[in-house]
């Protein structure tokens, strides 16, 4: 607790000296900062959680209801008419297992790409690490996805498969999401202030992106020396071991760790153009 | 000396204005501008475009100047003279394209009020939210609750959503918050254009005790009068350069002869169909030429004086001024109850507004001259600027009731004896 007040003791001190210059090329993320604002973040995160529900009838049962139906749609589309394999598990369970990451991954970047224009009444107005907007917009999906989290869990006893002890890398896995979220979603919220393109492009991405991730089909449909071109997807990864984590079936280690290497990779880079592009946002939007 | 708070150095800033467009003379030009504009949009956007066909413009040009620790500054200018590009920079908005400026300890910059308020939620989480936005710690914001309602006078509506409020509450809430930031250089941009006139007293009082604590201030405004009265020094901004730094008393001075000099310059084209039929003179204030930056006293009256000429006859002629506050029109004078039918002369008009009739406050002025028959008319607009002076209401009239106008002698009162 010391450490934290006193870096924020630092960047809000008396003797702090801010040097305001030309932006010059790119530059690295002051984590320090970051942490100094990081009640900003709880803030926003909390506003984004608490308006979203604010005046529904249904309230936060809409966190259930918007996943629990698109798996009855999957289930009577793809499980029962298009009979797709499901690696030998009831479909329900199969495709929420994946639906879990996935939702939470397309509402994350879906969000995040339009936060920063959605909020450029703030960016115009005031001084924060921009980087705050689209990172509080991706925390406000995780109630969201805790909660579908116990409604997997709750299906698995009601279709009679058993928990695990692979459920105990579902945190990591939940932790390798969000990276991934957020390096998609930085990058998708900085490219959409400079092109509005983006804002009619990200559903596309977003729907094709849902067909070349092994959410409806299993990983096995594809044959086995194709399959390290799916895992160059790095959601697709994640989407097999939450499935491995919840079926309790063995994880695929290599496909894993391609999916983790490049989802560094993404937010790596996701973060760096951020802050690349960070400077201008208030000309610009 | 210490160190300054605040030091500029050479500060520059350019924003591209738009594309000159093609000529659009043929269907040719038409086509190969449209077919072109994705590409050339692309290159804009991306940053790295350094065509021709881009107009550049340079909002601030070579600006330095320095603030001491506890020193209040004003900075003004007229509209598009660089003050609101100035501020951006200092509150790291946006980047200089060249210079330096550096700001020792914590800085905040209000540039409006209510930042960041959203409607549904309540005052409360308003509270924390707007907190936040400004940099106030959590802890922060919990101590200095109570303190922040208070002065909102918004206690009984903590819990209500902020949608619900009334606007002069909401102001009132967001400027409260703002206003129990504890900073060292705080940048202020016209918030205080805000609230009815009470509130704003009240809001000028606590930048006053701000300074006084040893805070750093910049204020921007209009509110030449608030400048007068808060700020020891004061920059003036012209077209992006800096025109002038010194006392505020020598500044104002400066500006109304910037605004002055404009004028003259400008003379006097209206714009309308009427404009070239009806010619404006001269413009007097309180028998000065001055036509911008003067500080009226409460208590004497305004004489608006116009000259002006009619170069053919008109029917249902009339003059008007227009004088607002803000976006807001206060008040119209006509210099005739019917419209008149006039020859081809010159003429003048006198208008006056009675003293203790206008709020405190800055004041600009069009005028206007009209044919009523022909509906046609032409327009100066924001051809003057008054200001009145602050403290005319503290020792004649409760802040309470005080509104935009005001007739001293509305009424009279007549004493009934009991028999």
């Amino acid at each position: 607790m010391t450490t934290t007040t006193e870096s924020q003791e630092e960047v809000f001190s008396r003797e702090h000296l801010t040097v305001i210059k030309p932006p010059q090329g790119w530059r690295m993320l002051d984590w320090r900062e970051l942490f100094a604002y990081r009640e900003l973040l709880w803030v926003l995160t909390m506003r984004d959680i608490k308006v979203r529900y604010k005046q529904t009838v249904l309230g936060a049962a809409w966190a259930i209801v918007r996943p629990f139906t698109t798996m009855v749609i999957f289930s009577l589309v793809f499980g029962q008419l298009a009979k797709m394999p499901s690696d030998g598990y009831p479909y329900p369970v199969f495709v929420y297992a994946a639906l879990l990451p996935w939702t939470f991954f397309a509402g994350a970047i879906s969000a995040s790409g339009q936060s920063l224009v959605g909020s450029a009444h703030l960016v115009s107005k005031v001084y924060f690490p921009r980087l705050i907007i689209p990172l509080s917009s991706v925390g406000a999906g995780l109630v969201d996805l805790l909660i579908s989290t116990g409604i997997l869990l709750l299906m698995m006893l009601w279709y009679g498969v058993g928990w695990s002890v692979n459920l105990l890398a579902a945190p990591l896995l939940m932790i390798a999401v969000v990276f991934i979220a957020l390096g998609v979603g930085t990058w998708l919220s900085a490219l959409t202030v400079a092109y509005r393109d983006f804002t009619h492009l990200t559903p596309f991405i977003v729907q094709i992106w849902m067909y070349v991730t092994p959410v409806i089909f299993p990983v096995s449909i594809v044959p086995e020396r194709w399959q390290w071109v799916l895992y160059m997807n790095p959601m697709t990864g994640l989407v097999e071991g939450f499935r491995s984590a919840f079926l309790g079936k063995s994880f695929d280690v290599s496909g894993l760790a391609i999916s983790c290497g490049i989802a560094a990779a993404v937010f790596v880079l996701g973060v760096a153009y951020f802050e690349k592009v960070e400077r201008r946002f208030a000309d610009i939007i | 000396m210490s160190q300054p708070a605040v030091r500029v150095e050479g500060l520059w800033k350019e924003y591209v204005v738009g594309q000159v467009r093609g000529a659009h003379g043929t269907f040719y030009d038409l086509l190969s501008v449209s077919l072109k504009a994705p590409f050339r949009r692309l290159r804009r956007l991306g940053g790295n475009e350094q065509s021709t066909d881009t107009e550049h413009f340079w909002a601030l040009k070579d600006v330095s100047f320095e603030v001491q620790p506890g020193e209040v500054i004003g900075v003004i200018g007229r509209n598009g003279a660089g003050k609101s590009t100035l501020l951006k920079i200092l509150s790291r908005i946006t980047a200089p394209t060249q210079g330096r400026v550096s700001v020792r300890g914590r800085l905040a910059s209000l540039l409006e009020v209510g930042t960041g308020f959203h409607p549904e939620l309540s005052g409360r989480e308003n509270i924390f939210l707007n907190g936040a936005i400004l940099g106030m710690t959590r802890a922060e914001v919990t101590r200095k609750f109570d303190e922040i309602v208070a002065f909102a006078e918004v206690e009984k509506f903590v819990d209500t959503p902020v949608k619900r409020y009334s606007s002069g509450m909401y102001v009132r809430l967001a400027f409260s918050v703002a206003a129990s930031l504890d900073v060292d250089v705080l940048i202020v941009d016209e918030v205080l254009a805000v609230g009815d006139t009470a509130f704003q007293e009240k809001c000028l009082a606590r930048m006053g005790d701000l300074s006084s604590g040893g805070r750093t201030v910049l204020l921007v405004s209009h509110n030449l009068s608030a400048v007068s009265r808060l700020c020891s020094r004061a920059v003036v901004l012209d077209q992006g350069s800096l025109a002038f730094d010194g006392a505020a008393s020598e500044a104002i001075v400066e500006y109304a002869a910037l605004m002055n000099a404009r004028i003259v310059r400008q003379a006097i084209t209206g714009s309308g169909p009427l404009a070239e039929t009806a010619l404006l003179t001269s413009l007097a204030i309180n028998g000065s030429s001055e036509s911008y930056g003067q500080i009226i006293k409460p208590g004497d009256p305004i004489l608006l004086q116009i000259a002006g000429k009619l170069l053919e006859a008109l029917r249902g002629f009339r003059v008007t001024l227009c004088v607002f506050k803000g976006d807001q029109m206060v008040l119209c004078l006509h210099d005739a109850a019917e419209p008149e039918d006039v020859g081809a002369m010159a003429f003048q008009s006198v208008f006056t507004i009675p003293n203790f009739f206008l709020s405190p406050g800055t004041y600009s002025v069009d005028v206007n001259m009209y044919s009523t028959y022909s509906s046609r008319w032409v327009v100066w607009k924001g051809i003057a600027s008054f200001s009145v002076a602050t403290e005319w209401h503290v020792l004649y009239e409760p802040t309470h009731a005080m509104g935009l106008v005001n007739l001293r002698q509305a009424g009279t009162r007549t004493y009934l004896h009991e028999s």
